[in-house]
């Protein structure tokens, strides 16, 4: 089974995570930018984490045969921080790099007028820089949250077909679907969706522009997750191809819209010592 | 991987990667020719630096080095470029002006901390891209010593080192710190690199003719 976990913080998982995923199946990932728990106070913090997200984050997944790629954007919540909206100004340089696959994460935290004008300007560079964009929906008051999200996909430069609706569940992923916007739903231990109501979901909506994730981060998440639903999408009576459909194709389709995605890391070398991440001497 | 030259760039990409190579090196020769050479403000990113970003997707992952090192070349990158390139790029684009240094020559004031940046790094890519013609030229010797040691802690081939037969060469210090490296490696139970020996047996002074 190959499995592309098309949202993941692996800046916040650990090496082990990394050879888990791999024995499950996972052969790529995207990491969108996001927020890390600590708000951070000035565009130097931010940039200095695209770097990571743009050099060690990749070579570190390679060492487990993973393909890497970003998506990158100032988001939503730190977008209301006016010490951080500078890196506004910064991102089109960011959005040409050759791993940067989408612009994102964006999208809305409390429905602000900052995050308004963050969102508007963020799903305009991704139509300038030819990229589709990822769009978080919010935790908080989250169907009004979707209208609100749906409303500015449409006002703007970008084809819904170039834009995924984040962190769907069942009371949001009708007015997302017709929107026509692809669907990315977010599987976790407690919160948001689980493996089972996921495959009801599936179910009743099929499998078409759906995307699972793991959305694995610094708080309680499963990497693993999209291996779960995976396996209990199986056990429900899914083809393998329906699977395949869910966990690679549709995030291939979605991501290569960028025409940057390559796919192609060779498996891991034999590993040095027997420890893949090397820390230059301990 | 070694930098291919633009005759073996022509005849390797394929046609719309060909025509795009030229399209960028324009840009470059263009940049070169006409100041201002720095951008007037954040979201002025000049044409050929736009292509100097983009190359991989452009021409594909086994040549992006060589095609940006030639980027670098037609736009006569001077130290102050080489240095805002270096720090806004990726992995790979600050591989590339490491490979670039050596024909570049930028003052080692200025291309020095670059290369210290690299070996600083854990990144195998950008240890082994640090450790080419110029720093063989520039780094002073305590910090060659720790790149070669880097090289082998890491797991890069020491024949990254460029000229470390003639900069090994009767240096006792180097020769101390591989032979204690060696000894904590044994004390752990644990092999030796290979290549341990091999840069230890260049560490011998030459013999007299």
């Amino acid at each position: 089974m190959r499995i592309f976990d098309p949202h993941i913080h692996m800046t916040s998982r650990t090496t082990d995570d990394y050879q888990a995923m791999y024995d499950a199946g996972v052969r790529a990932v995207v990491e969108p930018s996001f927020w890390l728990g600590q708000p951070r106070t000035s565009p130097a913090s931010f940039f200095d984490y695209f770097d990571s997200l743009l050099g060690w984050e990749p070579f570190r997944a390679a060492q487990y045969g993973i393909a890497h790629h970003c998506t990158i954007a100032l988001n939503p919540k730190e977008a209301n921080d006016p010490r951080c909206r500078p890196v506004l100004d910064a991102l089109p340089r960011y959005l040409e790099k050759d791993n940067v696959v989408a612009v994102g994460e964006i999208g809305y935290d409390s429905m602000t007028p900052e995050e308004d004008t963050a969102l508007a300007a963020q799903l305009q560079l991704a139509a300038d820089h030819g990229l589709p964009a990822l769009v978080h929906t919010p935790h908080r008051d989250k169907l009004a949250g979707l209208h609100r999200t749906v409303h500015a996909v449409h006002a703007s430069a970008l084809a819904p077909e170039r834009v995924l609706l984040d962190h769907l569940n069942e009371t949001t992923v009708r007015a997302a679907a017709d929107s026509g916007c692809w669907l990315g739903f977010s599987i976790y231990p407690d919160t948001k969706m689980d493996e089972d109501r996921m495959v009801a979901i599936l179910e009743d909506h099929g499998t078409e522009r759906v995307l699972v994730n793991s959305a694995a981060d610094w708080g309680r998440s499963d990497p693993l997750k999209t291996r779960k639903t995976a396996d209990a999408m199986l056990a429900a009576g899914f083809t393998h191809d329906d699977v395949d459909r869910v966990l690679w194709r549709n995030p291939v389709a979605f991501y290569g819209q960028s025409g940057r995605l390559r796919l192609d890391v060779p498996p891991p070398e034999a590993l040095h010592e027997g420890n893949s991440i090397l820390r230059g001497g301990e | 991987m070694a930098t291919l030259t633009r005759e073996d760039l022509d005849t390797r990409l394929d046609g719309a990667a060909r025509a795009w190579f030229h399209e960028a090196l324009a840009e470059a020769a263009r940049a070169a020719a006409h100041a201002p050479r720095h951008p007037a403000g954040p979201r002025t990113v000049p044409a050929w630096e736009t292509r100097f970003a983009s190359a991989g997707r452009h021409c594909g992952r086994e040549h992006a080095d060589s095609v940006r090192t030639h980027l670098l070349h037609e736009a006569r990158a001077d130290a102050a470029t080489l240095t805002r390139l270096y720090r806004q790029g990726t992995a790979a684009e600050r591989r590339a002006v490491l490979l670039a240094l050596h024909h570049l020559a930028p003052d080692p004031a200025d291309g020095l901390p670059l290369v210290e940046d690299a070996l600083r790094t854990n990144d195998t890519r950008l240890v082994a891209a640090a450790v080419g013609p110029y720093a063989a030229r520039h780094l002073p010797p305590h910090p060659w010593r720790h790149a070669v040691l880097k090289c082998l802690f890491t797991g890069v081939p020491v024949d990254a080192a460029d000229g470390i037969e003639r900069r090994a060469q009767g240096d006792t210090e180097l020769a101390r710190m591989l032979t204690d490296y060696a000894a904590e490696r044994t004390a752990a139970g644990r092999p030796v690199p290979a290549d341990l020996h091999r840069v230890l047996a260049l560490t011998s002074p030459t013999e007299e003719s």
